[in-house]
C-alpha cells in the first residue's frame, strides 16, 4: 500500500484558506465587487452635488439643520438599496453557484465535514463583505463630506452620530450577503434564489405598514428599516423626520442586524450539512 | 477496501437501490457496470456520504466516509466531470481543493503534469476545456491526495482513443500499487480491456459480484467454427458425441457442446480433412446484456 502522503490532522483554518482561493480566483467576483463599489460612491457623491449647488437657495430652517441634509447624503436610501441587492447577490452566488455548478459535490468530497466548509465559507463572505462595505461607506462619507466642504457643510466623522451612519452602512453589506447565503442555502436554485432575497430585503420592508403594532413590529425588524434608523441622526429631534407611531431604538436596530446576519449564518451552515447533493 | 451491504436508498416510491451488498478488494480495477438507471451513481453518492442511504451501510476502509473531516488522502474520487466552476482555471480550481486538505501546492503542479494538462492549459478557465480536458481534471482532482482508494464515475466518457488508452494504463497502475480501484461504467466494452474484477447491478440490485472471467462463463458457452470437406461425416461424428451442430453452407460448421480440443480429436480418429478450427468464445457484452436484460430501465423498441 502507498500512502505516500502521510494524513495530518485536520485544521480549520485550511478551510477559510481554500475559500479565499476559490473567491479570488473568479474573475466574476472582481467584477461585481469592483463595478459596484465606485457606482455606489458616485451616487452618494451625486447626492451631496445635488445639495452643494442647491445649498443657495434652501431657507433658513434647512441651513440652520444642514447637518442632517449632509448626514443625509453621507449615504443615501438609493446606495443603500443598490448596496443590498450588490451584497446579497454576492453572498447568494457564493453558496447557489457551487450548487448550479455541481462543484458542491466536489467540494464536499474533499471536505466532508460539511459544517465546517460552511462556516468557513461564511466567513470568508462575511470578512469580504464587511471591507467591501467599510471601503463603500468611508469612501462616500470622505467624498460627499469633501463636496459639502465646499459650502463649509461638511460634518466632522467625529460629530455624533457620524460614525454610526458609516458603520450601519458598512455593515449592511455583510448582514446582506448572509441573508443571500441562507437564502440560497435553503432554496439552491440560482433565480429563484434572486427573487426570494430581493422580494425580502428590498420590497418587504416598503410593503409593510406601520399601522399596526405586530405589523410595526414585523417592519421595525426588517434589515432595511433597521439601516434606515441606524443613519437618522436626528432620529426624533429634528423636525424633518417623521415621527413613528410605533418608535424604535439604535440598540433594537442593531439587533436586528445581528439577528438577520446570525439567523442567516446558522441556516447556511445547518441546511447545507442535512441535505443530499 | 469498499464494503457496501445491504445499501437502499429510495425516493418517494422510487427505489434507486435495493438491498445492495459487495466488497471492492484493493490491488484491482474493479469495474462496476450496470444500464443507465441502474443506481450505480446513487451508489457511489452514497459511499461519498453525498447521499444518506435509507437503510444499510457503505464504508470506505471501514469507515463511513462522511466521518472523515477532510477527504482527498482517503479517497480520490471522480464523480462528474462537471462538477467543476467554468470560471475557474485548473490550477486554481485544484489549488482550492488541495489548500483545504493540507496538500502541499508542488502536487498541483504534479497531478496536473500526470494527467497531461500542461502549460498553458492548466491556466485556462475549464469553461473553454472539451469533456476529455475536464475528464483529466477530474481525475486530476482524484490523484491529488495520492489516496489508497479511488472511484471513477464514467470515466472514459469524451476521451479520445490516446486518453482512453493512457486511462486504462493509469488504472492498471495505480491497482498495482496495491490501491482499490473501483470504475463505474454502462457499457461491457469499456470494461473488457480495464477491469478484472465486476460488480454488476440492474434496477439497484446486484446482479453478479465476480472477477471478469467467472462472468464471461456465464455467457451462451463457446461456439467452435470447423471448415471440413468432409463436413457431412464430421457432424455425424459430433452429433453421436452429443454436441449441437448446426450447419452453414458445405463445409462449414458451428459447433456447440465440443470444445476445439475434443473436435479435433474426433477428427484425427475418423481421419477427416480439416480446413479451419476456431473458438469463439462468448463476449463479454452478450453475457452482459443477457444477464441484465430483465433489468433494462429504458429498453428502445419496446411496446409497452
Amino acid at each position: 500500500m502507498t500512502t505516500a502522503l502521510a494524513v495530518p490532522p485536520a485544521r480549520f483554518t485550511d478551510l477559510p484558506a481554500a475559500e479565499w482561493i476559490k473567491l479570488r480566483s473568479l474573475r466574476s467576483t472582481y467584477w461585481a465587487l469592483g463595478s459596484s463599489a465606485p457606482a455606489l460612491v458616485a451616487f452618494n457623491a451625486n447626492a451631496a452635488r445635488a445639495d452643494y449647488t442647491n445649498y443657495p437657495h434652501y431657507n433658513e430652517p434647512i441651513h440652520r439643520d444642514f447637518v442632517y441634509w449632509a448626514l443625509r447624503d453621507a449615504f443615501t436610501q438609493g446606495a443603500a438599496l443598490m448596496l443590498v441587492l450588490a451584497a446579497a447577490s454576492i453572498g447568494a452566488i457564493a453558496v447557489v453557484g457551487e450548487y448550479a455548478t455541481g462543484l458542491i459535490r466536489t467540494t464536499f468530497t474533499a471536505v466532508p465535514d460539511r459544517r465546517a466548509l460552511m462556516t468557513a465559507k461564511v466567513a470568508v463572505v462575511t470578512a469580504v463583505m464587511t471591507v467591501y462595505g467599510a471601503v463603500v461607506a468611508g469612501a462616500s462619507y470622505a467624498v460627499t463630506q469633501a463636496i459639502l466642504d465646499g459650502r463649509g457643510q461638511g460634518v466632522p466623522i467625529g460629530h455624533p452620530g457620524a460614525w454610526r451612519v458609516v458603520a450601519a452602512s458598512a455593515l449592511l453589506a455583510p448582514v446582506s450577503a448572509l441573508v443571500g447565503m441562507g437564502v440560497g442555502a435553503v432554496v439552491r436554485h440560482s433565480a429563484t434564489t434572486m427573487v426570494l432575497t430581493t422580494v425580502v430585503l428590498l420590497l418587504l420592508p416598503s410593503f409593510v405598514t406601520e399601522r399596526y403594532h405586530w405589523t410595526a413590529c414585523v417592519r421595525n425588524a426588517l434589515p432595511l428599516n433597521a439601516w434606515a434608523r441606524l443613519v437618522d441622526v436626528g432620529y426624533g429631534t429634528h423636525p424633518f423626520t417623521i415621527a413613528r407611531r410605533y418608535p424604535t431604538t439604535v440598540g433594537g436596530s442593531w439587533v436586528v442586524f445581528a439577528v438577520w446576519a446570525g439567523v442567516a449564518a446558522v441556516l447556511a451552515v445547518v441546511v447545507v450539512d442535512r441535505r443530499d447533493v | 477496501m469498499i464494503e457496501v451491504e445491504q445499501l437502499t436508498k429510495r425516493y418517494g416510491p422510487t427505489t434507486a437501490v435495493r438491498d445492495l451488498s459487495f466488497t471492492v478488494r484493493p490491488g484491482h480495477v474493479t469495474g462496476f457496470l450496470g444500464p443507465n438507471g441502474a443506481g450505480k451513481t446513487t451508489t457511489l453518492r452514497m459511499l461519498l456520504g453525498l447521499v444518506e442511504p435509507t437503510a444499510g451501510t457503505a464504508t470506505i476502509g471501514g469507515h463511513v466516509f462522511r466521518d472523515h473531516p477532510r477527504g482527498l488522502r482517503h479517497v480520490g474520487a471522480l464523480l462528474d466531470a462537471h462538477d467543476v466552476h467554468g470560471g475557474r482555471s485548473a490550477r486554481a480550481h485544484l489549488h482550492a481543493l488541495a489548500r483545504g486538505n493540507r496538500i502541499p501546492r508542488r502536487r498541483v503542479e504534479e497531478v496536473l503534469a500526470e494527467v497531461g494538462l500542461t502549460g498553458a492549459a492548466a491556466g485556462r478557465r475549464i469553461g473553454t476545456y472539451s469533456l476529455g480536458m475536464r475528464q483529466r481534471l477530474g481525475i486530476a482532482a482524484a490523484l491529488l491526495g495520492d489516496p489508497p482508494v479511488l472511484m471513477f464515475d464514467e470515466p472514459l466518457n469524451g476521451l479520445d482513443p490516446e486518453g482512453v488508452l493512457w486511462v486504462r494504463g493509469l488504472f492498471r497502475r495505480l491497482a498495482h500499487e496495491g490501491r482499490t480501484v473501483f470504475v463505474s461504467s454502462h457499457l461491457m466494452s469499456e470494461m473488457e480491456h480495464t477491469a478484472d474484477e465486476l460488480v454488476v447491478i440492474g434496477r439497484g440490485e446486484l446482479i453478479a459480484a465476480e472477477s471478469l472471467t467467472a462472468f464471461a462463463a456465464r455467457g451462451t458457452a463457446p461456439t467452435v467454427t470447423v471448415r471440413s470437406p468432409d463436413s457431412g461425416a464430421l457432424a455425424a461424428v459430433l452429433a453421436k458425441e452429443g454436441a449441437a451442430v448446426e450447419r452453414h453452407g458445405d463445409d462449414t460448421l458451428k459447433v456447440q457442446g465440443a470444445g476445439a480440443v475434443r473436435v479435433g480429436e474426433l477428427a484425427h480418429e475418423h481421419r477427416l480433412l480439416l480446413w479451419e478450427l476456431t473458438t469463439q468464445s462468448a463476449s463479454l457484452e452478450t453475457a452482459f446484456m443477457e444477464l441484465t436484460a430483465d433489468s433494462v430501465e429504458y429498453a428502445a423498441g419496446e411496446t409497452r
